[in-house]
């Protein structure tokens, strides 16, 4: 009983654990790539921003700029 | 559930934690693991026993370590006799690290970490990283990023500190 629990308990963190991908600053390089920029492709943005203010009337407020090498 | 269980699991809940957080990277006061154990490429300056090192660790797709490379050349230039900077590339290609050099031609030591296996013994916080290590080859001080003329006052005011 003792010993199921106890695998209850250590099995999820186990597997929550064994899933993480700790990527090292100098691993950054693709991520830091150009085309993994939100804001990489200025047309299909604004044809995004426009849908959602006609849907939401609302607009911007869309985070940053910016790759994700982390620098700085 | 009874008080054993529970300090079982917390037992392994801290030992996981230690497993995915635990770093070795070098500190101040540490010393530098010997850079000729590593395989970089590129040649290693010959003298650098007895002198002041600033080991700057860079990517070519890092935009402030771009922005340091003139304050590092600045520093070759301006402490040339007592002073060497190393920087140790870590690119995945060396065609990488070659395009970035066409565009910043410096006048310090560049290699390349190519296995990335002295970087993981280093473990740097951020891409630049740098270093200044004593005379004696102990890191004194550690610049995790680059800041402009803070930075670059920061190393002047660090390196005439050690020439003292």
């Amino acid at each position: 009983m003792k010993y199921k629990a106890f695998l209850i308990l250590a099995l999820p963190l186990l597997i929550i654990g064994s899933g993480c991908a700790n990527v090292k600053p100098w691993q950054r390089g693709t991520l830091a790539d150009y085309t993994m920029r939100a804001d990489r492709d200025p047309l299909g943005q604004a044809q995004i921003e426009h849908m959602w203010f006609s849907r939401e009337a609302a607009s911007g407020g869309r985070g940053v700029g910016g790759g994700g090498c982390g620098c700085n | 559930m009874n008080t054993s269980l529970l300090k079982k699991f917390a037992v392994a809940t801290l030992l996981a934690g230690t497993f995915f957080t635990a770093s070795a990277a070098l500190k101040v006061g540490d010393t530098l693991p010997d850079l000729a154990s590593f395989k970089l490429e590129g040649k290693l300056p010959d003298a650098l026993k007895g002198k002041i090192i600033v080991v700057d660790f860079w990517a070519s797709w890092c935009t402030p370590c771009a922005k340091s490379f003139p304050v590092l050349d600045e520093l070759q230039k301006k402490y040339a006799d007592r002073v060497v900077v190393l920087a140790v590339n870590v690119d995945d290609k060396k065609s990488k690290m070659d395009a970035f050099m066409a565009k910043h031609p410096v006048s310090f030591t560049v290699v390349r970490d190519a296995e990335q296996k002295l970087v993981a013994a280093v473990e740097p916080a951020t891409m630049p990283t740098s270093f200044i290590l004593d005379a004696t080859g102990k890191v004194r001080f550690l610049h995790n990023g680059f800041h402009g003329e803070d930075t670059r006052k920061e190393y002047i005011s660090e390196i005439e500190s050690l020439l003292k």
